[in-house]
């Protein structure tokens, strides 16, 4: 099943993707599926091992499944201080 | 009140929008901006944040410490954008009858935004080039070869001195 999902991107996932954010039209069926998926197209170079994600404005976990219209977020390891 | 902001951060500002006739004791945190990092001389900073989240997860850590110290009030500010040596980038204030709650909690909140808040900073090199704290390729936080390098540097440095 096809769903359009917004994706942003931050800090190295950012610059790596170059972009901040875009739609995405996917077949991923989790967040994990959908990660892979976008790391292979731009070139991403942190594992999602590294990686933690955020579903509508709040932490998510990557076998959460892909819901269509949701806002996704990829986040790098944080260093703020 | 955890914030995310833009603007240059004032030392203090946190004491004065914290004071309270029940409290004995204001601790407070003031990260500010090195001019040399692992070794690296560095003439810029910059952070990023997910602002909506960060200041979701900041609130969460600030109810965590008075939830967990005896405290009567905290509050973190955390600025983002480009900043250079000898700016402030985050302020944690707390609030508390008595010192070591307060000191306990302050280090709490400090310790947990480093680790929990989608903040990320960059930094800019003397030499040229950038790094992403913590998310250099292939390296597992915390464990870095710029650490050992600068062991190294250390060690050659003080056989260097012939003392």
């Amino acid at each position: 099943m096809r769903r359009t999902v917004h994706i942003r991107y931050f800090a190295l996932l950012r610059e790596q993707a170059g972009r901040a954010d875009e739609k995405v039209e996917t077949t991923a069926a989790t967040l994990t599926a959908l990660y892979a998926e976008l790391r292979a197209r731009h070139g991403l170079g942190l594992p999602a091992a590294r990686v933690r994600v955020a579903v509508n404005g709040e932490f998510a976990e990557w076998d959460t499944p892909l819901a269509g219209g949701a806002q996704i977020a990829f986040l790098p390891p944080v260093a703020g201080g | 009140m955890f914030r995310i902001v833009t603007a240059r951060l004032v030392p203090h500002a946190l004491a004065r929008r914290l004071r309270d006739k029940h409290a004995g004791a204001f601790a407070s945190f003031e990260g500010w901006v090195r001019r040399r990092n692992e070794g690296e001389a560095v003439w810029r900073l910059e952070y990023e944040a997910y602002t909506d989240l960060a200041e979701k997860e900041g609130r969460r850590i600030l109810a965590a410490a008075r939830a967990k110290f005896d405290i009567l009030a905290a509050a973190c500010v955390h600025r983002v954008g480009r900043l250079k040596p000898g700016d402030l980038s985050v302020c944690a204030g707390v609030t508390a009858e008595h010192r070591r709650a307060a000191f306990a909690a302050c280090r709490f909140i400090i310790d947990q935004v480093k680790t929990r808040v989608p903040i990320w900073k960059k930094e800019h090199y003397d030499r040229g080039g950038t790094e992403w704290i913590n998310a250099a390729a292939q390296r597992p936080q915390g464990s870095g070869r710029r650490v050992l390098r600068r062991r190294v540097t250390k060690k050659s440095q003080i056989k260097g001195s012939g003392k």
